[in-house]
């Protein structure tokens, strides 16, 4: 059966530290943008860490949420490419092809979640950060979008190693960045259409919501959160 | 005051022979203004699109903006003129040239819009379908893909409904002049004798073209809305957003219609041809497409109102409440409440209150414009990816040089064509001395007209 990726974001076990932001740049060459640019709203994280309040003084409480692109089934970003570089995968990833994109940044307006970045100058590294780039991952050009990839360098590499093997891919076998570096295992990466993964398993939680799922994208990401005091007495 | 065909011909021939230093000089403030966005585009090709005030999440503002106000002008000239000529109204004469003037150069302006605000500007080729080594042809899913088969198809629509009718009057420029110009205008003329036959043959294709024109027009705009209404982001998602970018288009269309039959009135000399009657009919007109447009604004924000889900009350009260108000309520004047008094009054509906009505109006439909793309894209669905939008002065020029390029274009055309179509003024004349309007009359009309 073909493979299904998808993840699972616990929003109880998130603290907000943000190694997953700083992996993902560091995997996916994605460059800083530096004190002024983010003040003009050009900072690019592919995975970002939402930070919202809830309460007053003097006992309010922080919510945090991972948002990185939703690798949705009904993807709002892919029909409004007018060259397919927003395109979806045979395995269901939304994937970008940076060649084909002419930057029209149709598709960052029509992505409800905001999780779609635009290159607006070429990228550059202050030295010597250039010496640490990935090479398995292209560098974007200015022009063209950009955006979360699941590290599909990783998926490629680990599915050619097991064809090479002549062996199935196991769970846990190779995770994302993001994944990888969650110091308390709030993100889990993995194949939704392997029932026995990690992935699967917890992504049918009774604890699991959609981000936005009201608006029938079908995201391939599940954000997992216990249920309040109130909810459970109700439930 | 008996106006006679050789006085129609020497009035509107006039200004291809002879300039005044006032037109050199606004011929040179519209170059200037349109090498200025020259300029400009050179250095956002060289620094990189970062330069233009766009951020995270505002992808789209003033190049967008930019892009439907002028597709928006440009329904003032082929729909209104079609309409006028397919319900013969005969005080159209006047009028349909330069309105048809005004679509072709400001469809030419909304069509280049969008190939300097992509990414990659040298790439806009790849919207064009073509067997290539990429193996790919556009997504025709895509409301740009649309876009850009709607645009080309009503440029080439608008340019054979503006040279048709002109063909008759290239004709009578080339048996006036001499030289070169003779043998340029012995080209555009396409070999016109004006022969009973050919009069007959230009009607018959004048007549399709006003027919088919109508309906290429609706869509277009109406594609153009579809670029917003097509994705899920609140206060755009909306089945509203084609007829009423349709009525926004007509309604900011014969605003700019208006504006410029004023300008070529005082500055060609035109006060025996562009008559108060065409202020007034046009005018009338207007008042009707500001009342649409009120009540097309208001159905679309009652009904947002009424359905008070979170996301599209986030955007609505950002325009009509919070930082936008200010622009909102000035749309709203400019558009409705300036407009409807003037125009309504008959008193005030002379020439002067059309203008003044007209001018606010293509000020009120630029904010409409800028109102629908803006606020929604800085208030989308997560609150916590918010954002703002400031144009930097590169976008400025920009929108200045487009400004530019269309006066220029207008000024050239009124130096290469009559800007009033000689031959139908000459059939008007015909007509009022009780001569039946027929193709072969007219055919004799422009006949002798030029000896």
């Amino acid at each position: 059966m073909a493979h299904k990726w998808g993840m699972v974001v616990d929003l109880d076990r998130c603290t907000g530290c943000e190694a997953c932001v700083v992996a993902c740049h560091a995997e996916n060459n994605i460059p800083t943008a530096g004190e002024d640019q983010a003040a003009r709203g050009r900072a690019k994280h592919w995975i970002r860490v939402e930070r919202y309040w809830e309460g007053d003084f003097p006992n309010p409480r922080v919510r945090f949420q991972p948002v990185l692109c939703q690798q949705c089934d009904e993807a709002p970003c892919e029909p409004v490419c007018p060259t397919y570089a927003s395109y979806h995968t045979p395995e269901g990833l939304n994937s970008q092809v940076y060649n084909r994109c002419i930057g029209t940044r149709f598709c960052a307006n029509a992505c409800p979640y905001n999780v779609r970045f635009f290159n607006f100058y070429n990228p550059e590294w202050d030295k010597p950060l250039q010496l640490q780039l990935n090479p398995d991952v292209s560098v974007r050009s200015v022009g063209v979008m950009e955006k979360c990839t699941f590290c599909v360098q990783r998926i490629k590499a680990a599915e050619i190693q097991a064809e090479a093997e002549k062996r199935e891919l196991k769970d846990g076998e190779f995770t994302t960045a993001c994944a990888q570096s969650c110091p308390s295992k709030a993100l889990i990466f993995g194949d939704l259409n392997d029932s026995a993964s990690e992935v699967a398993r917890l992504a049918s939680s009774n604890r699991g919501t959609k981000l936005l799922g009201e608006l029938g994208t079908k995201p391939n990401v599940t954000y997992l959160e216990r249920g309040t005091w109130e909810d459970a007495n109700h439930g | 005051m008996q106006t006679t065909a050789e006085q129609i011909e020497q009035d509107l021939l006039r200004p291809l022979f002879h300039s005044s230093g006032k037109y050199w000089i606004a011929v040179a403030i519209a170059t200037s203004l349109l090498l200025a966005g020259v300029a400009a585009f050179g250095y956002q090709l060289y620094a990189g699109i970062g330069v233009w005030g766009l951020n995270s999440p505002v992808f789209w503002a003033f190049d967008i903006t930019n892009f439907v106000f002028w597709i928006g002008i440009s329904h003032a000239g082929t729909l209104i003129s079609a309409i006028l000529r397919l319900t013969n109204a005969t005080w159209r004469r006047p009028v349909t040239r330069c309105a048809e003037a005004i679509t072709v150069f400001s469809v030419l302006i909304g069509a280049i819009i969008p190939l300097c605000h992509i990414g990659r500007p040298w790439l806009a080729y790849w919207m064009i379908p073509y067997p290539s080594e990429r193996h790919i042809w556009p997504n025709f899913r895509s409301p740009l893909a649309w876009d850009f088969f709607a645009i080309s198809t009503y440029l080439t629509g608008s340019t054979t409904f503006l040279y048709l009718p002109t063909i008759p009057d290239f004709a009578a420029v080339r048996d006036v002049s001499t030289g070169l110009r003779k043998k340029i205008y012995r080209v555009l003329a396409l070999g016109w004798q004006g022969t009973p036959r050919q009069w007959q043959r230009l009607e018959v294709a004048m007549h399709i073209m006003a027919v088919v024109i109508v309906p290429v027009a609706v869509s277009v705009h109406t594609i153009v809305s579809w670029d917003f209404a097509m994705t899920l982001v609140p206060m755009w998602h909306s089945s509203i957003f084609g007829p009423y970018f349709v009525a926004g288009a007509i309604f900011s269309g014969i605003a700019a219609l208006i504006l410029a039959m004023a300008l070529l009135r005082k500055f060609l000399h035109l006060e025996q041809y562009l008559r108060p009657i065409h202020f007034e009919n046009l005018g009338k007109l207007l008042l009707t497409m500001s009342l649409l447009w009120f009540y097309f604004t208001f159905a679309e924000r009652l009904t947002a109102w009424y359905g008070n889900s979170p996301p599209e009350m986030a955007v609505f009260w950002e325009s009509i409440r919070k930082n936008f108000a200010p622009l909102f309520w000035t749309m709203v004047v400019c558009n409705f409440i300036i407009p409807v008094p003037i125009l309504a009054i008959k008193r005030l509906r002379t020439i002067t209150g059309t203008a003044i009505a007209s001018a606010t109006v293509v000020v009120g439909m630029w904010l409409e414009r800028f109102l629908i793309v803006v606020p929604a894209l800085e208030h989308k669905f997560l609150p916590y990816s918010w954002g703002t939008y400031r144009p930097t002065w590169v976008e400025d020029t920009l929108m200045a040089s487009s400004f530019g390029m269309m006066a220029l274009l207008y000024l050239l055309f009124s130096k290469f064509v009559p800007m009033i179509s000689i031959w139908e003024m000459k059939v008007g004349l015909q007509s009022h001395a009780g001569v039946p309007m027929v193709a072969p009359a007219e055919g004799q009309v422009a006949l002798e007209g030029p000896q």
